[in-house]
């Protein structure tokens, strides 16, 4: 029944150009991130602005995100925006899709931050002259990543392994689409995946770990 | 000064503000009593502008707080009020609570924000706890704390929202020790409270409030030794 023989060797030697794949699924995965935060604050403040347009814009986001394959939105960020004639390419469109993704989650993950922090806080800085974005700014927002700081590492964690999508794209420098390659190329089809598995986890393993390490040198409190 | 002339608000349908009339004279403590319900709060946050009203006018030093062209955050650093709940920012140290708006607000350099905030928590006593976070304080630390914040923005009125209602019984002395000590170095202020004690050694005058009216305001010892309103008099026996 079984009479596959391991060959780790040969997918050992192709060690090196997975571990540069690696780099390029870790850049993919902070650069979504980073601006995901920052889309995800945006979002939020249209959230809190009361104005509708506005509120609109971001509940629409969020709904898209949470409730759509990531695969359809990555996809919709390379072909559909293609139907267009607007072309990225995929290192572009798996970076587009995966912040679109993050931007969602997080946004959500911050409603629910916002909710454990009291109406008090912010009046509290009105009353000592804040305008509401300073209150926002310098009272509130502190508040809100600490208590969503673990929920931002699971997303980070999401993004690592949401990069393995980049290769129905024509994604091929990441970890995922070297591997892929890779395959093709020596049929050393067990081996290459599973070494790339432990690459993965090796990567999120390594994120949780070091954002336990930040949080506990950022939130003293 | 602060002028209230005729205050009227409602939440919904609710009026809580039936028309109030009160001026506060720079350098004087007014405190204000009554039962839960009876909108002393309220007119606390309607003088800051957290509350619009309905109608009516307040005036402080001749600004009317609601007219549409007064910028409220301006008017608000002149107005320093501490509330029930403590509201300590649990992400900055001591320090950082009384420095922050000094230096984001009030555009203190700062090195002169850190002095005046340690000059402020020495004063209310809290010298020692400047690296501490508020978690790791007590509750009267905490609002010791929020009137220090308070008061390094360098207010020309203090309003008090029933500051010790939220302690512990032994934490409400040393609250009170630091109201009585800003009444003594003449700072303008308005509190709400339900220590009558403390009401009685401190005001100038004492505003009693029922249902959303001001049915009596006296020196203390005029509303305490031979209050006339009825209602005030049952208030008065049922919290002896």
């Amino acid at each position: 029944m079984f009479n596959y023989t391991f060959q780790w060797k040969q997918a050992l030697a192709r060690l090196p150009q997975m571990l540069d794949g690696a780099l390029v699924t870790m850049q993919i995965a902070l650069l979504s991130m980073a601006i995901g935060i920052l889309l995800a604050i945006v979002l939020t403040m249209f959230r809190l602005s009361g104005i509708r347009v506005l509120s609109a814009i971001a509940r629409t986001w969020v709904e898209i995100a949470r409730n759509t394959p990531a695969l359809f939105q990555i996809y919709m960020a390379h072909f559909g925006l293609g139907s267009f004639g607007i072309y990225l390419s995929p290192f572009a469109s798996i970076l587009l899709g995966i912040t679109f993704n993050n931007a969602g989650y997080l946004t959500e993950n911050f409603r629910g931050a916002l909710k454990a922090i009291p109406d008090t806080q912010a009046r509290a800085a009105r009353s000592l002259g804040f305008p509401q974005a300073g209150a926002f700014r310098y009272v509130v927002l502190p508040q809100m990543l600490r208590i969503a700081f673990l929920p931002m590492t699971n997303q980070m964690v999401w993004a690592i392994l949401m990069t393995s999508l980049g290769v129905t794209v024509g994604m091929n420098s990441d970890l995922y689409g070297v591997t892929q390659d890779l395959n093709a190329l020596t049929f050393r089809t067990f081996e290459l995946f599973a070494l790339a598995a432990v690459i993965f986890y090796v990567i999120t393993k390594a994120i949780t770990l070091g954002a336990r390490l930040i949080a506990a040198r950022l939130f003293r409190y | 000064m602060i002028e209230i002339e005729n205050v009227r608000k409602s939440f919904g349908t609710l009026e809580v503000l039936k028309g109030i009339d009160l001026t506060v004279q720079k350098g004087e403590v007014v405190t204000v009593i009554g039962g839960s319900g009876s909108g002393k709060s309220t007119l606390l946050t309607c003088i800051n502008g957290l509350e619009p009203i309905d109608s009516g006018r307040i005036l402080v030093d001749g600004t009317e707080v609601h007219a549409k062209a007064t910028d409220l955050n301006r008017l608000r650093r002149k107005i320093g009020i501490v509330f029930q709940q403590f509201n300590a920012f649990p992400h900055l140290t001591v320090l950082e609570n009384v420095m922050l708006a000094q230096v984001k607000v009030l555009k203190r350099p700062k090195a002169e924000a850190e002095a005046e905030a340690v000059k402020q928590l020495n004063h209310v006593g809290l010298g020692d706890k400047l690296a501490v976070y508020p978690s790791r304080l007590s509750g009267g630390q905490q609002q010791r704390m929020a009137i220090a914040r308070a008061l390094a923005m360098s207010p020309g009125y203090m309003l008090f929202d029933e500051v010790t209602s939220a302690l512990d019984p032994q934490l409400v002395g040393e609250v009170l020790d630091t109201l009585r000590m800003l009444a003594r170095e003449g700072m303008t202020m308005i509190c709400v409270t339900h220590e009558m004690k403390f009401a009685r050694e401190v005001s100038d005058r004492v505003a009693f409030f029922h249902k959303g009216v001001m049915a009596e305001i006296a020196p203390p010892d005029h509303l305490f030794g031979a209050p006339r309103d009825p209602e005030l008099q049952k208030f008065l026996s049922a919290t002896h």
